[in-house]
């Protein structure tokens, strides 16, 4: 079995490719920058001799999907398993007075995903057998001013594989949901965070183990489960005066 | 703009006040490998630490390495790192047999020895002031096991340790601590190790013991920052006596994993705070070997005098390759002295080593060196002005820089 890491060039996705190669699995890297996923997909062929292919892909432009795993399938086997790492916060200006940039937010984040996760499922449906991770954000779980556009893509994302979840589980496909907190990759580079930021390295390795016990819902670093618990509890009469 | 990898160089030649440092460490992907010859392209972040966990268990180790795996490649080359096997194997650099380099143009040059060769000359050794290293291609040293056949032996003055240097040829790897607080009769006196991978058919209950001591480092680490006294002449003499008296006399043979062997520091994190928080400085010499190696004993001799011992030196006879331009081995031999920073007698004890240094034609090794001045280093490094006619040429508007570059006239304009 294969696996496929859509958005592989983040520091994350890499880690995440490289637990599965580490078991022996065929990788397919894709990213919108080929040459630098080339680089990652040699990285893991030198460090584990699994075949590793290298592609590209484009999140937006939906009507590609279904032949793209075709061809993934193509060069790497059956997808026992498929990541959908990629994510643009994009940038929106303050007043948000151009409106493309936040739609290209959401057609990456949300459509996009969505869009993917429709047709790797539908290979593993047919087989009854795989399973899908959707890379989100806790900044999916309430919207905040600061980043809402980003946040309501994510949080939709969230829904969406929630039912999706649901209508895969009698059809043996697994389909499990990874709230990030802060990881230190390019997203978080230079942040003044405040709050520790988790090892790409031990967050692949948490996603992995918790995709072999058939886990839902993943929150990495765990702790975030209770910030964001607290925060989905602040009425909203309260929260909207805010600035979080 | 300077490059800056993992930060190990003891002085400034990795700093860039008021500049840009481009971290390179997650510039970190092995590129290709060759199982037939050894032959690995990798970017300049992948570090000796990358190499050793995923080449050691295939039977392939990094062709040199200094006394730490927390260096990357970019920076082994930068310094044109050497190691114990200096004598057999030469530096870093005689095992790399191409670069890519960004230049201050924004061009990716490719160099080796037949294309661009004064480029890649310039460039090993160069201390980062060429470009930015961004991939190189090292050729990897096939070994056995995880293991090392090491011997160490008790040498009981300078004369002992030469003796005892020129026997072990034979062996690739070779050095030796050395106690430089002892005055007299026993001046030079230590523990000389020398060793060599360990053959296939001499490891036999060893292997079992591999995993054992890969999942034990790191071991310890340093907490906090040890008060400035915890390290004064009365802790270092003792500490000497101790070492060089816990070794029998004579030889001991042992089977060592190459983890204690190579990196014995690695194992304590942060050692460097047992200096407290006045820090400390390195001084590494090298001096052609004469009859009656009297620069040596000068340089001894003025340590021990001064009051400031050091807390750890070692000493190597180097082979005879070298590479000219910055690179710092030569033949001859080359001690290494840790100081705790003892401030302004500390800079002036230097100063005289560094007049008896460039008398015997020796030289500093810029990767560990912070303070030598630019007339010392002038004459240190006859070579100096041919290597910054190079670099000059391909960085005429001065985009790459250090603070070791600036402080020694090769970076700045005027003289």
């Amino acid at each position: 079995m294969s696996i496929a890491v859509f958005g592989g060039t983040s520091r994350i996705a890499r880690a995440i490719a490289q637990r599965w190669a580490e078991d022996g699995h065929a990788v397919w890297i894709g990213a919108r920058d080929v040459e630098e996923a080339e680089r990652i997909a040699a990285d893991l062929r030198v460090k584990t001799g699994v075949n590793a292919v290298a592609g590209s892909f484009d999140a937006v432009d939906v009507g590609s999907h279904p032949g793209l795993v075709a061809a993934i399938e193509e060069a790497v086997g059956p997808l026992g398993c498929a990541v959908l790492a990629f994510g643009d916060m994009g940038e929106i200006d303050e007043d948000h007075a151009d409106f493309a940039a936040a739609r290209r937010v959401i057609d990456v984040n949300f459509t996009g995903a969505a869009s993917l996760a429709e047709a790797v499922t539908a290979k593993m449906s047919e087989r009854g057998a795989g399973t899908l991770i959707g890379i989100g954000s806790v900044a999916g779980d309430r919207g905040r001013q600061s980043n809402y556009v980003y946040g309501s893509a994510k949080g939709a994302f969230a829904l969406y594989l929630q039912g999706l979840r649901n209508r895969l589980f009698k059809r043996g496909v697994h389909v499990m949901t990874v709230k990030l907190g802060f990881v230190d990759t390019r997203m978080t580079w230079g942040l003044d965070t405040k709050i520790p930021v988790a090892a790409p390295e031990q967050a692949a390795r948490a996603i992995h183990d918790a995709a072999a016990r058939r886990v839902d819902t993943l929150y990495y670093p765990p702790f975030w489960r209770a910030i964001m618990g607290v925060i989905k509890t602040i009425p909203e009469r309260a929260f909207k005066r805010l600035s979080l | 703009m300077l490059a800056h990898g993992l930060g190990r160089s003891y002085g400034d030649a990795a700093l860039i006040d008021g500049g840009k440092a481009v971290l390179t460490r997650r510039l970190d992907r092995m590129l290709d490998f060759d199982p037939e010859t050894g032959w690995l392209r990798c970017e300049a972040g992948v570090s000796i630490e990358d190499i050793l966990e995923t080449f050691v268990p295939r039977g392939f180790f990094p062709p040199v390495t200094p006394g730490t795996k927390f260096v990357t490649a970019g920076g082994a080359l930068g310094c044109d790192v050497h190691g114990k096997n200096h004598h057999v194997d030469g530096c870093w650099s005689n095992h790399v047999r191409r670069v890519e380099l960004l230049t201050a143009s924004g061009e990716v040059v490719t160099c080796d020895r037949e294309q661009e060769p004064e480029l890649f000359a310039a460039t090993v050794g160069g201390m980062g002031m060429t470009g930015i290293i961004l991939a190189m291609d090292v050729k990897l040293t096939p070994i056995h096991n995880p293991w090392i056949a090491m011997e160490s032996i008790r040498v009981e003055n300078l004369d002992h340790f030469f003796e005892v240097s020129a026997q072990s040829s034979s062996f690739t790897h070779t050095v030796s601590w050395i106690d430089c607080v002892k005055r007299g009769k026993g001046m030079g006196r230590g523990i000389f190790m020398r060793g060599r991978h360990a053959n296939a058919d001499e490891v036999g209950h060893a292997s079992a013991l591999t995993k054992l001591i890969e999942v034990a480092d790191p071991v310890m680490a340093v907490p906090v920052n040890g008060p400035n006294w915890l390290l004064n002449n009365a802790s270092i003499r003792l500490f000497n006596e101790a070492y060089f008296r816990k070794h029998p006399k004579g030889q001991k043979n042992v089977l060592q994993h190459f983890e204690p062997f190579f990196y014995p520091l690695d194992f304590v994190r942060d050692w460097n705070r047992i200096y407290g928080k006045r820090g400390f400085l390195q001084y590494q010499l090298v001096v052609p070997k004469t009859s009656d190696n009297a620069p040596l004993r000068a340089v001894l001799d003025a340590i021990t005098k001064s009051g400031m011992g050091s807390f750890l030196a070692v000493i190597k006879e180097f082979g005879d390759l070298s590479n000219g331009g910055l690179s710092f081995p030569m033949p001859g031999v080359t001690l290494a002295l840790d100081f705790a920073n003892y401030g302004q007698p500390l800079l002036d004890l230097m100063e005289r080593l560094d007049a008896i240094v460039v008398e015997a034609g020796g030289r500093v090794y810029l990767g560990k060196d912070a303070r030598v001045s630019r007339a010392t280093f002038r004459r240190m490094y006859p070579e100096w002005e041919a290597w910054k006619a190079v670099r000059d040429k391909w960085d005429p508007q001065r985009v790459f820089q250090s603070d070791l570059g600036r402080r020694l006239g090769l970076v700045g304009g005027a003289a």
